[in-house]
This record gives structure tokens, C-alpha cells and sequence, in this order.
């Protein structure tokens, strides 16, 4: 009994119908049948599109499916094709991947790594999903990216920046595009010494939980070695909806810079308190106060409203970007839905686009032979400049942006500016950095199921 | 010294928020006997009046400005209020800039309607079935109402801040003659808690000077004696209904600049405005309104960085602990009546 | 025989022959067509059926019988899967010691919380463990990260090497039974129809067999007739000499250990345990779970899980391509206008037809779906009402 239930849909489907008829049950040994979980053996592929659909991020994971369906639109060679025609590697037509029309199953994460690895797991068993892509956050990434290096199959994660999805949590199996804690912190720091001084007193407000951790080691090392002090760092319960009481006691204690750590609605609640406390009207030291949001999310900023103004935060693509892979990906989404996409939006067709890619590159959708396409794999034109798949840590590094919150919006999607585009040599790190989770850190086998 | 200042103030804040929740919770356990499980989403549906008066104050017309583009190239649409057509612009901005105050008069009569349809379509009929059936009608109508809201208007948080007038923060502490700049507290916070101060009062008020709050505390006593009496007791209860979703509909509205409101955020304080009326003691007005307070500036205190150096994680478990210590040292929490909800 | 009555022995059997033939009745419709979405016969839902009954069974007996509503067994659920895991993580891969370690662990967590919480009755009780387990849920998430995992949570990892276990460098562990692998299995294809049988989900379901077998013992058994007596009436017991307490406490504890075991096996089967395991919302799903079904009954917690979990995986990942699919005989206008209509219920609104049929059970079936499936029952048998079939599942309904 050493076969996996891991099923391969499209295979019995295929005998299925040969056999139909036959009343006796034929049984089929996994070890026999296919050489990887799911192979796709119809004239179809499934992808599998794990996103919030409900809970706090379900505004963020409509927007990710959007783009999901976008990209499959233009995998199938529908639309105008949006980064598609701007992107580097030219072996993707328009006619599925490796000719196999591309289909997709959804499913809810509701943002709990449980529901999210039950939906995945549904997507794998029941539908036959060859990859699993999609997340709105770290914990659900990790946990998703572990059962998808069980299960064998690849895992191209969505929105999550926490330093452990491609850090002490690195999977074989698993990829980022995303940007990460790290490299928000290394492409801010300097604007911000720049902007505000190198003797800035900072207070830090930390989401008690890993991608808070992670994101308050990172502005913190990277800050302090611009010579700024780290006054003090309180961390704020997940659940915390009011902030008052964390955001009273700043200015007595002698800071004059805010950075919070926060993502979701826990930064637009603690912004809208912070500013509604009026510490940016003050001079601390002698200087203005300043707030700081390492991680902005240009849909949750829209939360925060006027709040947003003038603070420096950082992001992995911004819509204004004005490169040709932006600009028809601004194009194609903008014209399909009216509005222009979000990050999450673009980081999650980005990924899809890539996974096709590497499929028709390897020739195969064996998750072993994808991974090996996509290590090392260097491209450009997808909106974030020359862009390379590490293959030590599956981790993309490319330019990071720095962003502030625009003075004179002229849109409701007008909120950010973009200040700086950081080189990717400044944020780029040794696969086996402390914050990364050291030497110990590792990727282990890939893993084709079957 | 300034700190401790500042958390008292911090947890008079949250603590009012508390209260209010909570007084809504214990008129309509103490009166007619209901465990309200959708009162959480009264409270959101409070906040979301706000967010439709002031979408219907924007309400506005399209009018295409060919010398701007938007993100397409295509041209710019520019909406117009049709406020500022009726009123001009200047007085336009200044009842758009008022929507969050306006909504008091707009949530009233919503709130009292929504109470009044929920209470004789639904809740009438639950006044003899077992409180867990109460529960899971209810619970289950929050999430329905959650859901309208969730579909309307999304799942991202919606700013909606407090008139112009209002922003900024008083200084306290040049007040008393401490330094500058350490003792700040913002307006709306400020008028957050003395409104709830006001609707806390006015209710109490209502419930003991009134005839019809005679009736009703009489009938939270003993309604069979009441009905016997050949009072009506039903309408009053479903007045009593309207009142308390009224209450905790006012109390979202005025929340709304504090914190920018979404559809879950009714489920936030639900459990925590649950253990506020546990502790204060099932049934009981005062208890409800002593328990918001308390756990309210106990849990300003434990967010603060000297305590949590101390005890990490304090600020995450203290209100539950203290549930628990005041639970296990006074049986019917602060105020509670015996017999209450124990079986 | 085995102790039961006939009526009992019947329910068991039936129990019995639907868990074990679950992989062919979930799976009523043929592969590749149009409602084959609605086949909930796939290993991972299956396994979470009986789980999930495992724990609403449990629960049962402490609110079902003693009608003490704990608003915090998640807590017992979530300390189970964090104990079977690190059990799997240092000692061995073998589930079983796992399982046996998440419910004893679950247990004594249960007794400290029960020994405390049932100190008062009532809502007070219900706050009591609603406050245990919010702190377990806050802890564990945060300050308590370097045990617990925090947010992301606890996975084997390819570090993980298990004492008695010879795994090669690198590789990682995978849970197993005596060297079955829980995802071990094999399909059947009979025409158009495909079924998966799987180990993990067969292994799963004999514990549930155990578990619902152990629940019927204990509703017969005159300890149970003790805890339907604190329900009635806890006074009366107290001046005839008896002290409910213990009794009390002991269904506390023996439903503590049926949601550790619940837990245990949530993590033989996928190998993952989180803290959102124990968050309130978890807590109120069991209860939601045993009043939709039929508080007090035997198999309406069951019932009840499989309505809540059905849902939850199968109806929230119907999207709008599907829904087009399906109608896609409509004419146009048509097809649109149902998809209107049908679209905010399914999908990403899934939580909405939740609420709406927590209510129509509530308002229309005040015993749950027990209740219906009666109903039902004596519709076909010509209303005459069996008073000996009521015994057989419905006790008194419960508070």
C-alpha cells in the first residue's frame, strides 16, 4: 500500500469514458498510472486559484482572481495578450501551455491555514489541480506551500511577505514572486535617512505575529544601520481594532519617527489613529513626527483615506509604473474591469504567466522539470525591470519600490507615488542571511508526488 | 504620571464603545429574555448609516472633462455632487464635510425600524424556545446581515472621517499645567465618550422617570404580573427593541471616525461586548455600563510598554483574565441578579 | 448486542454501512459532468466529515445531555493537534501514539478548564471557557510562537528526524500507521463514476465508529441518566444527597478528550496544526454544529457537522464559469438574470446561505435536521407517529 490517493483526475477521466460501460470496477495502481500527481493527459490543464474570498482580505482576493482570469484568458490566447507580448521569454502563443487549454478551479482560503490547505487539497483531489497558486497572506503561504511539497505539486505563491514563505520555510516546491520583509526594509531605509535625517528616534508598532516579527527585524536592522535608535517596540494583538492606547504613549517617549508594522486592517486602524492623535502636526526634537508603513497595500490604503498622505511605505508593483510590461497590464486589466489593478493583482498574474512559461520551457508539467525552468530563470518586461528566480531560495529579486502617500490624489486609485525605485542590488541578500532563516535553512527535494 | 493620565482616558474611550454595546445587549436580555447574538451587527449596520448618508450626500453626476485622462488615457469623468448644484459648493463641501454628525438623525429612525421588523418577524417568536435556539437565530441573522452589507460594499474598510472641525487633538496636559505636547487626545474621542455618556444617561433616565420605563422595568421583574395587570407589555418590548438597536446603532455611527468601518467589524466586538455583560451580571443596566468602563481602562493599562515588559503577551489575554478572576470571586459577576440565565 | 438495545444496535449499524460506503455515496454523480462539483467524495472532505463528527459528537455529551453550553472546546481540539504534532515531530510518525497523546493532553486541559469554568452554570459557564480559549487562541498566536508556530503554525519539516523513525537526510516525514502512509489508496472506476478509497479517511472513520459506539454507551448508561439530571433539574439532585459536580466534570473531560481526538486525528491526516484551530469562531462552529443537527440526539451532531462542512468546501468553490457552464442552456438574457439571482448565495457568498439556513432549521425544525429527517419519516410511514422510534434518537431537546 504504498500509493498515494493523490489522484490523477484527467488520466481516469480518459479511461473512464473508454471503459464506460464496463460494470466490473478497474482498478488502477497510482504507480502505474502516471509519473506525477495530476498529470494532465486530456487536451486540458488545471490550475487551482486559492484566494480569501471571505474575511478581511476578500476585496484583495477578488482582485487576485481578476487577474488569475485575465492571465487565463490570455494563456488561451483570448484578450489583447496584456504582459504576455512585453515579456522577455517568447515561448508562450496564446495557445494554452503545451497546447493544453488552460482551466481553473477557485476556492476560499478565508485566510486561516487550515480552510486555505482544505481548499487546496480539494483543489488537488478532487479537481485534479496540477498547480496551486493564490494567498493573501504569509501564514496561509507557508502552510499552503507545505502541503503542495507533500502533495507534489507547484506551489507559485501570491500576496505574502513575510521573510519565512522563501526564508526558514523554503520549499522545493514552492516560489515567490513577491517581495519580501527584507527587502522592504533595505529599500527604505535610505530614502528614509534621506528624507528625515540619520539621527531619527524610531517607535516601533509590531503585529504580534511571524510576519510582524520578521518585518520589525528587518526595518530595524536596516534603519539602525543608518544610524537611527530604536526607542522602543510594542507589539499589538492580531484582533486589536482600536489602537489608542498603543499610539498615547508615543511622544512621551522621546520618538520622533512612528513605523508600523501592520498589514491589512490592522495599519488602516492604526494609521487613522495615529494621525487622528495629531502626531504629524508635532515636533518632537526639533523635528516633524513622522508615521512610516513598510508594507502598503494600495486597496487597504484606500481604508485609511486622507491618512495616507505624505507616508513613506514600500510596495512590489504599483499600477503608475510607466514600463511597457505595466503599462499593458494596466491596459488589458483596466479595460476588462474598469479600474487598475493592485499589487496582489499583479504579482498574482505575474506568477501564473511565469508557471506557464516555465511548463512550456521545460516542455513538462512534472513539478521537478518546472522548478528546474524556473530556478535561475532571469526575465524582464513584467512590470518589475529585470527580475531573476534565485534558484537557492525560489525567492524573485527585482527593483523594490518606495512609495508616499500622494498629496493631491487625482483618483480613488490615485493614492501612492512612487519616490524611489530601489536598484535590486540593495536589496539583494545571501541565501543564507540570519533573517532568512540562517545556514540551517534549506529547500529540500522536490517532490513530483507519484 | 502622564501616562497613567493617558491610559485612563484611553480606557474611558474604549470602555464607552464597551458600554454602549453592551447596555444595548442587557435591554434586550433584561427585558425580553434574548440573547441578542446580531446585536454586534445592529452596531455595524449603525456604522454603515453613516457610510450610506454619506454616499447618498456624494451622490453625484457625470460630467466628462476632456482636458484630463484617467489611467486608460480615455477622458476624465469628473463626478459632480448634486449638492453642489443645489446648494453651491462652498455649503455643498460643508454637509458633505458634516455627513458623520447628520447620520445621528438618519440612524435613528433606521435603527428603530430594523429593530422593530427584527423584533416582531423574528424575535417574537423565540421568547419561549431555549436560549440556545435564540443564539443560532441569531447568529445566523448576523451573518445574513453581514453578508447584504459584505455584498454592497466590500470587504475593504471605508474611511469616514469626522468634520474638519473635529480632527486635531486637545492638549491636556498644558491644560493642567504639565509639559506640552505629552497629554494629547483627540476631539472626536473626546465627544465619543461624553455622547456616550449622554445616551447612557438618557437611557437611564428614560427607564426611571418615565411611566413607560416603569412598565418595562417592572415587566424585566416579573412580566406575568405585569400581563395580569392588563398591560400591554409586548408593544413596550418591541419599543424597548427598537430603542436598544437604536442605541447600539448610534454608537457604530460615532465610531465610524475612529475607525474607518468594514462588514466584520460588528463580529469584532461581539464576543468581547458579551463578556462585558457577563461580567457586569446578566440582566443588569448599571453592571453592563461599570464592566464596558472597567475592562476598558484595564485593557488601555496593559498595552502599556512598562507592563508589557513585565508580562509579554499581557495585552493580548487581559480582559478574558479578568473575566475569569471576577467570575470565579463574585458568582453573577459585578452586579447580577441570582437566578439570571444559571441554568 | 455489544451492550445496546435493538433500536440502537440498528442506528449503529446504519452508521456503520454509511461511513464505510461513504467514497461511493458522496460520489453520486459521474465525473466530468455538470454536477460532479457537487461530489463531496474526495479523501480530504471525507476525513474532515468524521473528524468533525468526532468533535460534534463529543461536545454532545457535555451540552446535549447536561445542557452546559462550553463556548471554548476549540481550545481542547487545538491543544490536541499541537501535542499529536510535536509527538510526530520528536518521538514517532506513527499516528497512533500521536492520537493517544492529543487526547490526554486535551483531557487534562480539559479537566483544569472544566475544574474552574464549572464553578458557575449558565451563561457564566459559557464565558468561563469562551475566556479559556480566547487566551489559548491569543497565546498561541503570539507570545507562545516558539512552540505553537504562531500564525503560520506547526508542518513536519525535512529537519524534523523523529527518534524512532530512519528517515534519510532531508526527507520528510510523512504520517503513517504502522508504515501506511494516511494518503495510501487506490481509485475505482465503474462507467462514468469514480470513487477514491483511502486509508487515512477508513482509519478516521473506524475511530468515529468507536467514538459514536462509546456515545450511545454513555447516553444509556445511568451515568447518562445522572447528566440528564443536572440538565432537568440541578437542585433537585443536590437535596437528594447527590453533588453534580463530578459527573459534570467528568462529561467535560470525556468531551475535552473526543475533541483531542478529533484534533489528534485532524493531524495524522494532514499534518499541519494552527491556532485559528482554537479561535471563538471554531468554538461556535461545534456548537453550531450539534444545534443544527439535533442537540441531545445521537446522530444529529454528525448530522450537523457534515451539513456545516458540506458547505463550506463544496458550495464555496463554485465560481461565476460554473454557474455559466450550468445555465449556459438558457437563453442569454435568461442565463444572466439566474446568474444574478443565484451568484451572491454561492461562491464567495457562501457564509450567506450558511446564516440563511442556520435560520430556516431554527425557526422551521426547532429539533434540527434529526427533526426533519423524523418529519420526513412519518410522512412516508403515513403520520403515524412511532413513539418507540422517537426514543431511539431524540432525548429531550436540549438548552
Amino acid at each position: 500500500m504504498s500509493k498515494t490517493d493523490l489522484t490523477r483526475r484527467g488520466l481516469l477521466k480518459t479511461s473512464a469514458i473508454a471503459g464506460a460501460g464496463v460494470a466490473l470496477p478497474t482498478i488502477f495502481t497510482a504507480s502505474s498510472a502516471a509519473a506525477f500527481t495530476n498529470e494532465p493527459t486530456g487536451d486540458t490543464v488545471t490550475l487551482g486559484f486559492n484566494v480569501p474570498q471571505s474575511g478581511p482580505y476578500a476585496d484583495e482576493g477578488a482582485d487576485e482572481l481578476r487577474a488569475y482570469e485575465l492571465a487565463v484568458e490570455h494563456l488561451n490566447g483570448g484578450g489583447d495578450g496584456g504582459m504576455m507580448n512585453t515579456f522577455s521569454s517568447k515561448v508562450l502563443e496564446g495557445a494554452g501551455i503545451l497546447g493544453k487549454k488552460v482551466e481553473y478551479v477557485t476556492g476560499d482560503t478565508q485566510t486561516k491555514a487550515d480552510a486555505a490547505r482544505a481548499s487546496a487539497k480539494s483543489m488537488i483531489e478532487k479537481d485534479g489541480a496540477v498547480m496551486i497558486t493564490g494567498g493573501s497572506s504569509s501564514g496561509v503561504a507557508v502552510a499552503v506551500q507545505a502541503l503542495c511539497q507533500e502533495a507534489g505539486v507547484i506551489f507559485m505563491a501570491g500576496l505574502t511577505h513575510s521573510n519565512d514563505t522563501t526564508g526558514k520555510d523554503r520549499k522545493a516546491n514552492g516560489f515567490r514572486h513577491f517581495f519580501n520583509s527584507y527587502m522592504s526594509g533595505a529599500a527604505l531605509a535610505p530614502v528614509l535617512a534621506n528624507a528625515y535625517g540619520t539621527d531619527r528616534k524610531a517607535y516601533h508598532l509590531t503585529a504580534d505575529y511571524n510576519w510582524g516579527y520578521t518585518t520589525e527585524e528587518a526595518v530595524r536592522a536596516s534603519t539602525e544601520a543608518m544610524g537611527w535608535e530604536t526607542v522602543a517596540a510594542v507589539k499589538t494583538p492580531l484582533t486589536q481594532t482600536d489602537f489608542s492606547s498603543y499610539i498615547a504613549p508615543v511622544l512621551q517617549s522621546g520618538a520622533d519617527t512612528l513605523i508600523l508594522n501592520h498589514y491589512g486592517g490592522n495599519m488602516v486602524n492604526s494609521l487613522t489613529n495615529a494621525v487622528q492623535f495629531g502626531l504629524r502636526d508635532k515636533q518632537v526634537n526639533g523635528k516633524d513626527f513622522q508615521i512610516v508603513v513598510p508594507l502598503y497595500s494600495r486597496l487597504m490604503a484606500k481604508g485609511a483615506g486622507a491618512n495616507v498622505k505624505g507616508i513613506f511605505g514600500s510596495t512590489n508593483w504599483h499600477w503608475s509604473l510607466q514600463d511597457e510590461g505595466s503599462k499593458a497590464f494596466v491596459k488589458s486589466f483596466g479595460t476588462k474591469y474598469g479600474f487598475p489593478p493592485s499589487q496582489a493583482a499583479h504579482t498574482c498574474y505575474v506568477q501564473a504567466m511565469l508557471y506557464a512559461d516555465a511548463v512550456q520551457r521545460a516542455g513538462s508539467f512534472a513539478p521537478c522539470a518546472v522548478a528546474e525552468a524556473l530556478e535561475g530563470f532571469e526575465f524582464d518586461g513584467m512590470g518589475n525591470g529585470k527580475t531573476l528566480y534565485r534558484a537557492d531560495d525560489h525567492q524573485c529579486f527585482k527593483d523594490v519600490l518606495v512609495v508616499k502617500g500622494k498629496e493631491n490624489p487625482e483618483s480613488e486609485f490615485d493614492l501612492l507615488e512612487i519616490v524611489e525605485v530601489t536598484p535590486v542590488d540593495q536589496v539583494t541578500y545571501a541565501p543564507d542571511h540570519p533573517q532568512m532563516g540562517g545556514a540551517e535553512a534549506s529547500l529540500g527535494e522536490c517532490n513530483d508526488g507519484a | 504620571m502622564e501616562a497613567i493620565i493617558l491610559q485612563v482616558l484611553n480606557g474611558l474611550d474604549k470602555g464607552s464603545a464597551y458600554a454602549l454595546i453592551a447596555l444595548g445587549l442587557t435591554l434586550i436580555f433584561g427585558t425580553l429574555g434574548v440573547v441578542n447574538f446580531a446585536h454586534g451587527a445592529l452596531f455595524m449596520i449603525g456604522a454603515f448609516c453613516a457610510v450610506t448618508l454619506s454616499r447618498i450626500l456624494t451622490l453625484s453626476r457625470t460630467v466628462v472633462d476632456e482636458t484630463q485622462t484617467d489611467f486608460l488615457g480615455n477622458p476624465l469623468e469628473v463626478q459632480v455632487p448634486y449638492v453642489y448644484d443645489w446648494f453651491g459648493q462652498a455649503t455643498g463641501d460643508a454637509i458633505i464635510d458634516w455627513a458623520v454628525p447628520l447620520s445621528i438623525l438618519f440612524a435613528i429612525p433606521v435603527m428603530m425600524l430594523i429593530g422593530v421588523i427584527m423584533e416582531r418577524g423574528l424575535i417574537k417568536h423565540f421568547y419561549n424556545r431555549p436560549h440556545a435556539d435564540q443564539i443560532l437565530v441569531t447568529f445566523g441573522l448576523a451573518i445574513v446581515l453581514q453578508e447584504i452589507i459584505k455584498f454592497y460594499y466590500g470587504a475593504n474598510p471605508i474611511p469616514t472621517p469626522a468634520p474638519d472641525a473635529f480632527r486635531g487633538s486637545l492638549d491636556f496636559g498644558a491644560m493642567m499645567g504639565l509639559d506640552p505636547n505629552v497629554v494629547i487626545y483627540p476631539y472626536w474621542r473626546i465627544i465619543y465618550f461624553a455622547f456616550a455618556a449622554v445616551i447612557i444617561g438618557a437611557v437611564f433616565a428614560f427607564l426611571q422617570f418615565t411611566t413607560f420605563g416603569m412598565v418595562v422595568r417592572a415587566g424585566m421583574a416579573d412580566r406575568e404580573t405585569v400581563q395580569l395587570l392588563g398591560i400591554n407589555i409586548d408593544r413596550r418590548f418591541t419599543i424597548m427593541f427598537g430603542l436598544a438597536a437604536a442605541v447600539a446603532g448610534l454608537a457604530g455611527v460615532m465610531y465610524t471616525p475612529i475607525n474607518s468601518p468594514n462588514y466584520h467589524m460588528g463580529m469584532d466586538f461581539l464576543v468581547l461586548s458579551f463578556v462585558v455583560v457577563v461580567v457586569g451580571g446578566m440582566g443588569s443596566l448599571p453592571g453592563a455600563v461599570l464592566a464596558g468602563f472597567l475592562l476598558g481602562i484595564l485593557e488601555s493599562f496593559a498595552s502599556m510598554r512598562e507592563v508589557l515588559e513585565i508580562l509579554p503577551g499581557i495585552n493580548q489575554i487581559i480582559i478574558y483574565l479578568v473575566a475569569i478572576i471576577i467570575l470565579l470571586t463574585r458568582p453573577r459577576g459585578l452586579m447580577g441578579r441570582k437566578g439570571v440565565m444559571e441554568d | 448486542m455489544l451492550g445496546l438495545d435493538k433500536k440502537d444496535f440498528r442506528l449503529l449499524l446504519i452508521v456503520l454501512i454509511i461511513t464505510m460506503l461513504a467514497p461511493f455515496i458522496l460520489n453520486p454523480f459521474p465525473e466530468g459532468s455538470g454536477l460532479a462539483q457537487f461530489n463531496a467524495g474526495y479523501p480530504d472532505l471525507m476525513q474532515r466529515f468524521v473528524i468533525f463528527g468526532i468533535f460534534a459528537i463529543g461536545f454532545n455529551i457535555l451540552f446535549g445531555l447536561t445542557g452546559y453550553l462550553s463556548f471554548g472546546h476549540a481550545a481542547f481540539l487545538g491543544v490536541g493537534s499541537y501535542a499529536a504534532i510535536w509527538m510526530m515531530k520528536l518521538v514517532t510518525l506513527n499516528v497512533i501514539p500521536a492520537i493517544i497523546l492529543g487526547v490526554i493532553i486535551a483531557g487534562l486541559f480539559a479537566l483544569a478548564v472544566g475544574f474552574i469554568s464549572l464553578r458557575r452554570s449558565g451563561i457564566y459557564f459559557s464565558i468561563l471557557t469562551l475566556a479559556f480559549a480566547q487566551m489559548s487562541y491569543a497565546l498561541a498566536y503570539s507570545v507562545l510562537t516558539p512552540i505553537t508556530g504562531g500564525e503560520t503554525g506547526l508542518q513536519i519539516k525535512s529537519t524534523d528526524s523523529p527518534l524512532l523513525s530512519n528517515l534519510a537526510d532531508g526527507e520528510i516525514g510523512r504520517a503513517n500507521l504502522f508504515g501506511m502512509d494516511m494518503r495510501a489508496g487506490f481509485d475505482i472506476s465503474m462507467g462514468d463514476w469514480l470513487f477514491t478509497i483511502n486509508a487515512g479517511y477508513y482509519i478516521a472513520a473506524v475511530f468515529m465508529i468507536i467514538a459514536f459506539y462509546l456515545s450511545i454507551r454513555i447516553f444509556r448508561s445511568p451515568f447518562g441518566t445522572m447528566l440528564r439530571a443536572v440538565k432537568s433539574n440541578q437542585t433537585r439532585m443536590y437535596y437528594t444527597g447527590l453533588n453534580a459536580r463530578p459527573y459534570t466534570l467528568a462529561a467535560f473531560v470525556i468531551s475535552g478528550m473526543y475533541a483531542g481526538l478529533a484534533g489528534g486525528l485532524l493531524v495524522a491526516m494532514d499534518t499541519q496544526a494552527g491556532p485559528e484551530r482554537m479561535f471563538w469562531t471554531a468554538s461556535g462552529e461545534v456548537v453550531l454544529m450539534t444545534i443544527l443537527g439535533g442537540a441531545g440526539t445521537l446522530i444529529g451532531p454528525v448530522l450537523g457537522s457534515g451539513a456545516i462542512k458540506y458547505m463550506e468546501n463544496i458550495l464555496s468553490k463554485i465560481n461565476k464559469d460554473i454557474l455559466h457552464e450550468w445555465f449556459a442552456f438558457m437563453p442569454d438574457g435568461l442565463e444572466d438574470f439566474v446568474i444574478t439571482l443565484v451568484y451572491p448565495f454561492i461562491g464567495k457568498g457562501w457564509h450567506l446561505t450558511l446564516g440563511l439556513i442556520f435560520m430556516a432549521v431554527v425557526i422551521f425544525l426547532p429539533g434540527g435536521l434529526v427533526e426533519g429527517g423524523q418529519r420526513i419519516g412519518r410522512l412516508l410511514r403515513g403520520k403515524k407517529a412511532n413513539p418507540d422510534d422517537e426514543k431511539a434518537t431524540q432525548s429531550t431537546p436540549a438548552e
